[in-house]
């Protein structure tokens, strides 16, 4: 007799951590944002609907307590995902030659993602890269914020306008790969509900 | 003195007033965005927001004084990474720098120092001088090399009989602007009170007659054109700080 039965995809863990994840970065990107604004580095700036904080110092109190949330939350994450084995099951194996493969297709519209408890390669890699990209943020906005306290993490950066740089590309490229995991999970809906109950349906 | 001084910045910090630069705040602090954002939260009244992040403020001031060093010194450069030219910043524009005649110059002191006496410029140019060539971090990101010399500020507060094991060193400023500082970063070996910029008098826009140059603090915990400075236990705030910056700003 078949039954259905219902398989834990996403750990609790996982998916109260994503979630917050979710609204620190949010505040965290529009503040931030209100911040660059003030001296903007290159030659544009964000537009004042996408920011928050409404001036330089609202926007500066938003960011050093969003940046609270971000770093506790993350915190659980990653010694979680560490400790539990949840990054080396789903994250590891990664191969280069697997990434290319899987990001080709899913340019051509062709890559599959069937069973939502096995990441495939070009998620693996996204998934991970947003990770480091996140840590660099953090590292290079501590940098940032205490430059003398910290110099030899500043240091590391080229001193304080190398880590001001860093922490902007680093900004660039954790909303960039979430533009395109947004993207992806519209064009995969079935994997948006799985992030609130954590489980799939699946035929035994 | 100190009752004239401690009485200024009380009507500065009145309730009313208080309460009126929070009104201020909230009207420029939350964005449509902001507001949008919260209304998934369960702080959607605009006000208790505000509350949170003033106290997140206060908790980041402590971490900060926590996490000073006082004996880590701030970075110092060769003589030719300094920024020229060196760029102006204040509260207003470069045309309203106040101008002040130096001859009539008195620096006042106040609260728990023991040795009030007013200061005459000649007098703090006959103290021990050194110098620093440091990088200035301002509040909005950018940041600037310069060159500033003056006297250790540990040394003259120790010379005027400062009470330092008090919290705060206060500073009134003939640019109406104020700030105030923890003792510990007061007393940082690399804290002073800087005559001159780039082995000249100290130009007016550079803040005439002196400024308290600090490398480890953001620019704006630096104060230009200081009138008067006191020791207290009470935090006196600042033109910045009272309006939502960070009080501690540490770098």
């Amino acid at each position: 007799m078949a039954a259905d039965i219902k398989e834990l995809v996403h750990p609790l863990v996982v998916r109260v951590t994503h979630w917050i994840n979710v609204v620190a970065l949010l505040l965290m990107v529009a503040s931030g944002w209100r911040i660059y604004n003030a001296d903007p580095i290159f030659d544009f700036s964000f537009p004042d609907e996408l920011t928050l904080g409404g001036w330089l110092a609202g926007a500066l109190q938003w960011h050093f307590a969003a940046m609270w949330l971000l770093v506790l939350n993350g915190l659980v994450y990653v010694c979680y995902g560490i400790i539990s084995g949840h990054f080396r099951r789903k994250l590891l194996p990664i191969s280069p030659v697997a990434v290319l493969r899987d990001v080709r297709d899913a340019l051509r519209g062709r890559l599959a993602h069937d069973d939502l408890s096995v990441y495939n390669a070009a998620q693996r890699a996204a998934y991970l890269a947003l990770i480091i990209a996140l840590i660099v943020m953090v590292l290079s906005g501590l940098a940032i914020w205490k430059p003398v306290q910290l110099y030899w993490l500043a240091s590391l950066m080229g001193d304080y306008e190398g880590a001001r740089l860093l922490h902007f590309f680093a900004m660039a490229a954790v909303v960039l790969i979430v533009v395109v995991h947004v993207v992806m999970v519209i064009l995969v809906p079935r994997t948006f509900p799985t992030m609130f109950t954590g489980r799939i349906r699946r035929a035994s | 003195m100190s009752n004239k001084m401690g009485g200024s910045f009380l009507a500065h910090r009145t309730p009313q007033v208080a309460n009126l630069e929070r009104r201020l705040f909230l009207k420029r602090g939350l964005s449509v965005g902001a507001l949008a954002l919260l209304a998934g939260c369960e702080l959607t009244d605009a006000e208790s927001v505000q509350k949170v992040l003033w106290a997140m403020s206060g908790w980041n001031d402590r971490v900060q004084d926590w996490l000073f060093d006082p004996s880590r010194l701030a970075p110092e450069f060769p003589e030719s990474r300094i920024t020229r030219p060196f760029p102006f910043n204040g509260y207003y524009s470069e045309s309203e720098v106040p101008v002040i005649d130096g001859t009539d110059y008195r620096l006042e002191l106040g609260g728990m120092i023991r040795d009030a006496k007013p200061w005459r410029l000649p007098e703090l140019y006959a103290l021990p001088q050194v110098s620093q060539v440091t990088r200035h971090i301002c509040v909005e990101g950018w940041s600037a090399i310069g060159k500033w010399s003056g006297v250790r500020f540990s040394d003259f507060l120790q010379r005027v009989g400062a009470d330092t094991t008090a919290k705060y060193v206060g500073f009134q400023c003939a640019d109406d602007y104020s700030t105030s500082i923890d003792m510990a970063t007061a007393l940082h070996p690399q804290t002073l009170l800087a005559l001159r910029y780039a082995d000249e008098i100290l130009p007016p826009k550079y803040g005439f007659p002196m400024k308290l140059r600090m490398p480890t603090k953001l620019g704006f915990k630096n104060p230009k054109h200081i009138a008067a400075i006191f020791v207290t236990n009470e935090n006196p705030g600042g033109y910045w700080e009272d309006k939502g910056y960070n009080w501690f700003s540490g770098s």
